[in-house]
């Protein structure tokens, strides 16, 4: 049982790092119409900037630093490279997104070398444990936990009830209008990318302590993410922690009924593949998500 | 008029690939040549992914899949022991029929492994399988969709040849034999028929450029082309979209099968690089360099690239330059860079004769 309840955590802990990617996701695309395929890179960004920060700074500045200098580059991104294309086709997005998260990953790779790196544990350290339910957890789960509901929920709230978070809504509900009634979409969308990316940058840190970063982190992220925000439903922020819990969870049993270690991901993937083919608008999507729709 | 420019075409690059051996002797480089024998093969795969981006419209991230697909059904059946089933009844039959053929391993013991003729006809039947499976639900999906639905499937074949005690693991499959595909002619690393080879790898990827040519000019190119340009007007005008879609799919995947077996005879062995997403994308990114739909531009820069790339003149670079370029084009000439010279080289004549 106590088992289960700790296959149950390692689940949800990856879970809630895929759930901010995914929801990272799902701002940028109703927002943009942008499916940003670097938004995992923007988790490693995290980690990595953290990490070096670390050297000159204490702990909470050089997180906080990091989510800002990170929050900074999604702004860059979107100014330097999708505010003036000239070609909107669906084609090109991918193959642009896709070319920013190779380049992304190699420049890391040059400043930071390919060494698997971490963030010390924020309480405690690696032994430190604590008993839940008879399960062992260390405290960094915790946080993980905690970083992912704050994150989710401020972002609930922004959309909800801020003059900003509305208009962003109202770009994605209907860009045309949105301009006529007076606001500025291309702010919105540069905004979108900033706010998904210091999302992405959060995730980084707090799951730095546990899983690490490395240089190429970021593109399985991207997928698992891409996967959560699908099956939840693809622009729905909710829809994609669920979704993003239920990859985490799936991965973990992956692990838990014996299949090898390296089919991990490929179980992952595969959730994917069989929501994509079965159910493409997500399992809380709406209709016209999905395969029905065409941009 | 359409025609006899594909014949001149050919001709043309027929002259270039004898010009470039002969460069390449002259110079005592022959050693280039391997790296031409790899860019050909690569370059297949780019022709026929051309096909389903340009030509269909459709994009699949996952063509790196394919591709080790067909490398690695051939490198493990042409390597695997059949010995045990070779002795039963069955084994018999196929042993008359030349499947199963007995070769010297390295240390001179007795190997029965399948023939690699019929090695590389079962890669492309496994691998038309799967891509028809895999092809009829994905091709339904759109866009983003599509795109990442067969990045999954690509990265679902990474893991399992990675973590896979059959395929070799992260060593991937080794000793694969040579290929007497007829007297004279060997598939095979060895620098002795380096030439032959040459010539070998060239002369299949002209003639899959010039079936693909006279395929996209013909009425089955005219279908898929107005799914490229819409795919509800090709619909309503009583074109099958999905089924084009899927043979297109299934084609260029067949294609990269075929590219993948070949390769793996003549380097005798595929890791599991070769399934990588980087793979794929690069695949994609020499597409989209080529013009998308120009199996000509595509075949030139991806030879080139691949060339530069395994030549190592990228150096620690050689990921950063797919990205950059990947980049570029979209933000600068998303048609390709081609059309823009094109366009340019044009106006410019045309002034210059006004």
């Amino acid at each position: 049982m106590s088992e289960i309840l700790q296959y149950i955590f390692s689940g949800i802990t990856n879970g809630g790092i895929y759930a901010i990617v995914a929801v990272g996701f799902s701002v940028v695309y109703s927002t943009t119409g942008v499916l940003n395929l670097a938004q995992g890179e923007f988790v490693m960004l995290g980690g990595m900037v953290a990490i070096s920060l670390l050297n000159v700074v204490p702990l909470p500045v050089a997180v906080v630093a990091a989510v800002a200098i990170v929050t900074l580059c999604g702004c860059i991104l979107e100014m330097l490279f999708f505010r003036h294309l000239r070609s909107h086709s669906i084609l090109h997005l991918i193959i642009i997104t896709i070319g920013l998260s190779i380049v992304i990953q190699e420049v890391a790779l040059h400043v930071w070398d390919e060494k698997v790196r971490s963030l010390p544990y924020f309480t405690g350290d690696e032994c430190s444990s604590i008993k839940l339910a008879g399960a062992a957890i260390s405290p960094q789960v915790l946080w993980v936990l905690g970083a992912v509901a704050v994150v989710v929920v401020v972002l609930q709230v922004f959309l909800k009830y801020t003059l900003v978070g509305r208009a962003m809504r109202a770009c994605s509900a209907n860009p045309d209008a949105a301009m006529l009634a007076g606001i500025n979409i291309r702010n919105m969308r540069t905004f979108a990318f900033a706010v998904s990316a210091a999302m992405g940058a959060i995730a980084g840190c707090v799951i730095s302590p546990i899983s690490m970063t490395q240089y190429d982190m970021g593109a399985s992220l991207t997928i698992k993410g891409f996967a959560a925000a699908i099956v939840g439903g693809l622009g729905n922020p909710m829809a994609a922690v669920a979704g993003g819990l239920l990859v985490g969870l799936v991965e973990a049993f992956s692990v838990m009924s014996g299949l090898p270690a390296a089919y991990k991901d490929a179980a992952a993937f595969a959730i994917l593949v069989l929501v994509l083919f079965v159910r493409p608008r997500g399992l809380f999507g709406t209709r016209d998500a999905g395969s029905v729709r065409e941009c | 008029m359409h025609k006899s420019r594909t014949t001149l075409t050919v001709i043309s690059l027929a002259a270039i690939v004898v010009v470039v051996q002969l460069l390449t002797h002259c110079a005592g480089k022959e050693y280039y040549l391997t790296q031409m024998i790899m860019a050909a093969y690569y370059s297949i795969v780019v022709l026929g992914l051309c096909l389903v981006m340009g030509y269909a419209g459709q994009i699949s991230l996952g063509h790196a899949a394919f591709f080790a697909m067909g490398g690695y059904t051939s490198a493990i059946l042409t390597t695997t022991s059949f010995s045990a089933a070779a002795g039963t009844g069955a084994g018999r039959i196929l042993r008359g029929l030349g499947v199963f053929v007995e070769r010297a391993d390295l240390y001179g013991g007795q190997l029965v492994t399948v023939n690699p003729w019929a090695a590389f006809l079962m890669a492309m039947l496994l691998t038309a399988a799967v891509a028809f499976l895999i092809g009829y639900p994905a091709l339904r999906l759109k866009g983003h969709y599509l795109a990442m639905a067969t990045l999954g499937f690509g990265l679902i074949v990474y893991r399992i040849v990675l973590g896979s005690e059959f395929a070799g693991s992260s060593d991937g499959v080794t000793g694969v034999p040579e290929w007497r595909i007829c007297p004279g002619l060997v598939l095979g690393g060895s620098t002795e028929y380096r030439v032959a080879n040459y010539y070998l790898a060239w002369g299949v990827t002209l003639l899959v450029l010039v079936l693909l040519l006279n395929l996209v000019r013909s009425r089955v190119g005219r279908a898929l082309r107005s799914i490229h340009d819409g795919e509800l007007a090709a619909n309503a005008m009583g074109i099958n979209t999905a089924r084009f879609k899927l043979q297109a799919f299934v084609f260029s995947a067949v294609l990269a099968a075929a590219a993948g077996c070949l390769l793996t005879h003549y380097n005798g062995g595929i890791g599991p690089s070769e399934a990588g997403a980087m793979k794929s994308i690069r695949y994609v990114a020499l597409v989209a360099v080529g013009g998308m739909d120009n199996l000509l531009g595509g075949l030139v820069v991806s030879t080139v690239l691949t060339f530069l790339s395994l030549r190592g003149y990228f150096g620690t670079y050689d990921h950063a330059v797919f990205g950059v370029i990947l980049i570029a084009i979209i933000s600068l000439a998303p048609e390709g860079p081609l059309k823009p010279v094109a366009a340019w080289f044009k106006g410019f004549t045309v002034r210059k004769g006004g």
